[in-house]
């Protein structure tokens, strides 16, 4: 297989670098060694769209995240994936803490974050009437966003397969080689040649830079506990409460997520291992401590389920962006930790500025279309669209997942889109069947059954995520 | 619009006996509108025995004891919606529904009987930590997999509470041929029926572990083994109790949710302590002519007891739609002293049949009293061998015990040891 620029990693990043690059008339693919996209740090982080205060002016995650708050705008419109301005709250729990917003103010200035302005309790009650009684103050940043993160990065995913791009799941790279003005990348699909590459790999891509030779790059896995909370709860705070920051990063938030639930963490805690991402029960207690002291009010009666995440925190603080010193033509995008959602439209549109200064200018393609349309999403539609839409097409009027109202034509949609679900928590992350309050207890076997049907597999080969996450093993007696 | 006289949201147990009984009391026009496939409700996965002794006299299957029912429905001009979802209850009953081959549809109802019956709690509600990977499931899903979809979702088996789902699913994992290590249980006493700890553990040889609970799970695709510990009186793990065991399946049995969405959104309140709605004992919630029964009230241990209430309410409903309900004066009912709860919450002095309360209780007793009290006054007092949460229990209030009270008395139902 043959291809122009290879990316390595299909979480937000790669994903978005992916549909930058797929504007142009060359060959691309992102290899992906999951069943699906945004299967690591993507799919577990706190879903913000940063305001951009907290990164040190100067570096690169000061300027990407400025720059990426100001595309991502234009990224959710062109693909369809809804972005929520709800402004963000810093919140000072005594009146040491209060100079400690000043300078998070002065930095976000100096890093041209718009509208920061610091509120006294009196007004910080009438914003947020849940928040904590030790409260003293906040920093109100009005330009801090939610969006979800595995939407937006499937959503990029299936603009760039539309504009030509290849998308290759299961596919883990674990050599290259530079042969005749080539990469040749040694991977669980067979031999990929490549003019260029790009490291989006997340955690691993200190690894995948060694692979070239290239051991500049030094990754701490930094792991972070979450809970998701029932809908019920998402309305308990309209903002994203932050408390003062420290080393180890944001510390625990709480805040409403684009869909309507309430999300409350992360933990932090430095591990060795970039794919355990098991819960703890140290790291859960913590965030749940912390996070009354911010909204008491939070109550994990109504958690629906409870997750982790690793971020990729580079030794040296900042991103890793450019050129690699051994290759000039392998590009990373590397050490994106917090805030990387947020930076991931600027990084994308770096590293498009990066690959063509040094191929001379792609040409572009007459007929790239930077839109994904917008899936059928039955919960938010009217009574006259619903009996419209069934009238169409008769998978919308049967629901299958009772607690979100997804129906099996959605299901259908996520399945055949490109780069369409394979599995049942692809499905999940396309539809929402299965995330709500029941965790798929009801529809889950339904979902298993519509993916056999689809792909044409017996029921049993369906897994939870790819690889050996069978759901059900041989027939009964 | 469709115009009838009784919206059944439901045709599980539930909903069918209720529209029975609503037809039974002449009833014209019903609808049954049911999300599944088939009328049945949970019963349909339900293939062990054990249901209908009650009511029937006779132990039937599952779907036995749904099939009478839905042999009866059939004989009667009762209208079935099924594959069919309600999507909303507006507050002048009108009930939206959606299915694949009529579409949208909405039905006007003088009463609604809300009988959606209950879900399984999941996982993400007991914050176990450890990795998700495949194979931790409810038992209500692995028992639709094995006797639905006829697949085996495991082989090595640890089940997480011991409620009476858990324990039937030991047994049926067994039968099938799997190995089920250990049973779970976080509280020192079983939420199960006793006979189910006899038939299904204890006849195969299938270790009960009280005060014992998963507090991790291991594996990154497939569960590879769960952390299992000792709890102590205040339910937190015990350090140095932890025990590995390898197993790639964990069943969760650790309670039932009533599944009031649809209540919630029209405005019924809910009893805190059931999740169902507050009823009075006609099972008319307090929101005018609409009236529930099932699982979604109350979570049942036994499915005859399920037929006995849903019938209350098709009566209710029945009376309701021809404007013979009882109007009155309505006091509360309130369990103390380990009666949890009480279901009906609120009962009309000026009632004309003798009814019954049904409640659980907090703990295990053994040679306990049940008390009913009125106003200092002690109405009733029995001695029970055994109360466990397992099993509902009820206590009669006859029409001569009405008599003494006024629109000020409250129903005290206790335990007194």
């Amino acid at each position: 297989m043959k291809y122009d620029v290879a990316v390595i990693g299909a979480g937000v990043v790669g994903s978005l670098i992916t549909r930058e690059l797929s504007k142009y008339n060359i060959r691309v693919a992102l290899l992906e060694r999951c069943n699906d996209c945004a299967m690591g740090a993507t799919k577990a982080n706190s879903a913000i769209v940063h305001a951009g205060f907290d990164a040190v002016p100067g570096t690169l995650k000061a300027k990407l995240n400025v720059r990426g708050v100001e595309l991502m705008k234009k990224t959710c419109k062109e693909l369809s994936v809804p972005l929520k301005n709800n402004e963000a709250l810093v919140v000072a729990f005594s009146e040491e803490e209060m100079p400690h917003l000043e300078m998070l103010k002065d930095r976000g200035e100096q890093n041209g974050v718009p509208g920061l302005r610091i509120v006294r309790r009196e007004e910080l009650v009438e914003l947020e009437p849940n928040i904590g009684d030790s409260a003293v103050g906040a920093l109100v940043a009005p330009t801090s966003s939610i969006v979800c993160p595995y939407e937006l990065t499937i959503a990029g995913v299936e603009n760039a397969v539309t504009n030509g791009a290849e998308f290759l799941r299961n596919c883990e790279v674990t050599a290259i080689d530079y042969i005749d003005d080539a990469f040749k990348l040694t991977t669980s699909l067979g031999e990929i040649t490549a003019e260029y590459v790009i490291n989006a790999a997340g955690v691993h891509s200190g690894e995948i830079a060694s692979l070239i030779g290239d051991n500049s790059i030094e990754i701490v896995v930094r792991h972070g506990d979450y809970y998701l909370l029932d809908k019920s709860q998402g309305s308990l705070v309209s903002r994203t409460i932050f408390q003062c920051p420290t080393k180890m990063g944001k510390g625990v938030l709480v805040s409403p997520t684009v869909d309507g639930n309430l999300i409350v963490g992360p933990s932090a805690e430095d591990i060795d291992n970039g794919d355990d991402v098991a819960t703890t029960s140290v790291g859960l207690e913590k965030i749940y401590v912390n996070a009354i002291k911010s909204v008491p009010a939070v109550s994990l009666r109504n958690a629906i389920t409870s997750f982790s995440g690793n971020r990729a925190h580079p030794t040296s603080d900042d991103f890793i962006i450019g050129s690699s010193d051994v290759n000039k033509k392998f590009i990373n995008a590397a050490g994106i930790e917090s805030p990387g959602l947020s930076s991931a439209p600027a990084i994308a549109e770096m590293i498009d500025g990066i690959i063509n200064e040094l191929s001379g200018g792609f040409e572009k393609k007459a007929d790239f279309n930077p839109v994904r349309p917008e899936p059928v999403r039955f919960r938010h539609l009217s009574t006259e669209e619903r009996a419209g839409l069934i009238e169409k097409n008769k998978a919308y009027g049967r629901i299958v997942c009772r607690c979100e109202t997804i129906t099996e034509g959605e299901i259908l949609d996520a399945i055949h889109a490109p780069a369409g679900a394979r599995d049942v928590d692809g499905v999940k992350r396309r539809t929402r069947a299965g995330m709500g309050r029941c965790q798929g207890g009801f529809c889950g076997s339904k979902v298993v059954e519509i993916l056999a049907r689809e792909l044409n597999v017996p029921m049993n080969e369906i897994t939870k995520f790819g690889g050996q996450s069978k759901i059900m093993y041989h027939k009964t007696k | 619009m469709l115009n009838y006289d009784l919206v059944v949201v439901g045709g599980g147990p539930a909903g069918m006996a209720a529209a029975l009984k609503a037809k039974e009391e002449g009833v014209e026009k019903i609808v049954i509108l049911e999300r599944a496939e088939t009328l049945g409700g949970i019963l349909e996965q339900c293939i062990h025995t054990g249901f209908g002794l009650h009511y029937f006299g006779e132990e039937l299957s599952g779907p036995e004891y749904a099939g009478r029912f839905i042999e009866l429905v059939e004989k009667t001009d009762i209208d079935v919606f099924t594959d069919t979802m309600v999507l909303n209850i507006s507050d002048d009953n009108v009930v939206t529904a959606v299915n694949n081959n009529e579409g949208l549809m909405q039905f006007k109802a003088i009463a609604v009987v809300l009988a959606m019956g209950c879900r399984e709690r999941p996982r993400g509600a007991l914050s176990i930590a450890g990795s998700r990977p495949a194979g931790i499931m409810t038992a209500g899903t692995a028992q639709k997999y094995v006797n639905i979809d006829g697949y085996m979702p495991g082989k090595k088996v640890v089940i997480l509470g011991s409620g009476d789902i858990g324990l039937i699913m030991a047994r049926r994992m067994t039968l099938e041929g799997a190995e089920v290590k250990v049973v779970c249980e976080l509280m020192p006493y079983s939420g199960g029926l006793t006979r189910n700890i006899v038939q299904c553990l204890d006849d195969f040889g299938i270790p009960l572990r009280l005060s014992c609970t998963v507090v991790a799970t291991h594996g990154k695709e497939r569960l590879e083994g769960v952390t299992i510990a000792q709890v102590d009186d205040k339910l937190q793990a015990i350090p140095g109790t932890e025990e590995y065991i390898e197993c790639d399946t964990l069943l969760l049995s650790v309670g039932l949710i009533p599944e009031n969405e649809l209540s919630k959104d029209v405005g019924v309140e809910l009893d805190r302590v059931t999740s169902g709605p507050v009823v009075d004992e006609y099972r008319e919630t307090l929101h005018p002519g609409i009236f529930a029964c099932g699982n979604v009230l109350q979570v049942h241990d036994l499915v005859d007891y399920v037929t006995e209430e849903s019938q209350i309410a098709g009566k209710g409903a029945a009376d309701y739609i021809f404007g013979k309900k009882k109007g009155g004066t309505f006091i509360n009912t309130k369990g103390i002293n380990g009666v949890r709860y009480i279901v009906p919450q609120r009962v009309n002095i000026e009632g004309e049949e003798n009814l019954k309360l049904y409640f659980r209780v907090g703990q295990v007793y053994k040679g306990a009293k049940v008390v009913v009290e009125c106003d200092g006054k002690i109405l009733s007092s029995k001695k029970k061998v055994k109360l466990a949460p397992g099993e509902m229990e009820n206590v009669v209030i006859t029409t001569e015990m009405l008599k003494d009270m006024n629109k000020d008395s409250e129903i005290v139902v206790r335990v007194e040891e």
